[in-house]
């Protein structure tokens, strides 16, 4: 059992890194998710962030435009997330009375 | 060759530092120890993001008056920034809910090791 | 947390430094516009340095700063926040959660009207996290004890 683990976790990293030689290198100016188009020729979102953040929202700082202004529903989400949380961690510690 | 090296190796420190959180959730019989490990995956997870959401030659994504927004090689890409950001919140408060249940097992059981509970639910 | 014992050179060196870590929070938050900043940042800040008092002072002195039962409604206020920002724009006719249509006294601009609405959420945003960070450690220090 153990060995068939170690055979499964080699096979993964192994599957890994081969999947990641196909992967464009790091930085690179010309990789496909920095162009202003992409190949299906509709706006890359990233460029368009880039460009229009200061006049949409008047702030220099463009990941807090795009955190909560273009994304606002999506940090929403996440911030009931981390209500949830931490009532979770309210409800199973809580005391409870013995009946 | 050379050049290969040099554009990938970060991708595979982030492959290696996934394989030391799946060792941990494997082989490790502690709960707690399997916590950590999780949270080793998750911290290569939000590294590979960073790693591929940089650009040579490029700033940080605040707007200088210096510096030209309309080329967009100027600056970096505010995106995947903004997504990890969320996510390690959500990732300390979700770890917060892990630790909850291994205190409330532990009251339960006394106990953290797994094959241990399972003698005692069966 | 079960073998209590008191050291004034450890609650004094936490109370020294909570305040300053408590300012350069609010920082984060207000300054998150023009530097590297944000909600989420500047409520890890405050709840770290809540936290601090809180290891340091044990129950009975970190009760005088934030009471315990007063951190779950105050996470619900960060939420509720956040939440209003949306739905006030659009009882004044726009988007959920596009700040266009917020009624900010002053003649303003859309661009001026989302400044402003974002700092609105930012101040929600860093207000629950705050409150779910130190939430979570008092239930954690508790229910070691019980459960």
């Amino acid at each position: 059992m153990k060995y068939a683990k170690i055979v499964v976790l080699a096979a993964f990293a192994g599957l890994l890194i081969y999947g990641s030689t196909g992967l464009p290198d790091r930085g690179d100016p010309d990789n496909l998710m920095h162009q202003e188009r992409s190949i299906t020729n509709t706006v890359v979102a990233g460029s368009y962030f880039i460009r229009e953040a200061y006049n949409d929202a008047n702030t220099p700082n463009m990941v807090t435009v795009v955190l909560g202004d273009y994304r606002s529903i999506d940090t929403f989400g996440e911030q009931v997330v981390v209500f949830a949380a931490g009532l979770i961690c309210l409800l199973i510690l809580r005391k409870y009375r013995s009946i | 060759m050379l050049d290969f090296l040099l554009g990938h190796y970060a991708y595979w420190l982030t492959i290696i530092l996934l394989c030391i959180g799946l060792y941990g959730i494997l082989f490790k019989k502690n709960l707690v120890k399997k916590t950590i490990g999780l949270t080793i995956l998750q911290v290569s997870v939000v590294l590979f993001w960073v790693s591929i959401g940089s650009k040579w030659d490029a700033t940080v994504p605040v707007r200088d008056p210096g510096i030209s927004t309309a080329e967009v090689a100027n600056y970096l890409n505010p995106l995947p920034h903004t997504l990890m950001l969320t996510a390690i919140v959500v990732g300390v408060a979700t770890l917060g809910v892990a630790f909850a249940l291994l205190i409330a097992t532990y009251n339960r059981y006394k106990t953290l090791d797994e094959e241990e509970i399972l003698e005692q639910i069966q | 947390m079960r073998t209590q014992f008191e050291s004034p050179i450890v609650l004094l060196g936490a109370r020294l430094l909570s305040p300053y870590i408590m300012l350069f929070g609010i920082y984060v938050i207000f300054h998150g516009h023009y530097s590297p900043g944000g909600g989420f940042q500047g409520g890890a800040l405050l709840a770290s340095s809540i936290i601090l008092i809180r290891i340091a002072g044990g129950r009975l002195v970190s009760r005088l700063q934030i009471k315990e039962f007063f951190t779950t409604p105050m996470a619900a206020i960060g939420v509720i926040v956040y939440f209003a920002a949306g739905f006030i724009s659009v009882l004044y006719g726009s988007y959920f959660l596009d700040y266009e249509a917020l009624p900010f006294p002053g003649d303003l601009t859309p661009a001026e009207l989302r400044y402003y609405g974002i700092l609105v959420i930012e101040i929600g945003i860093g207000i629950a996290v705050m409150a779910i960070l130190v939430m979570i450690y008092d239930h954690m220090a508790r229910g070691e004890d019980y459960a």
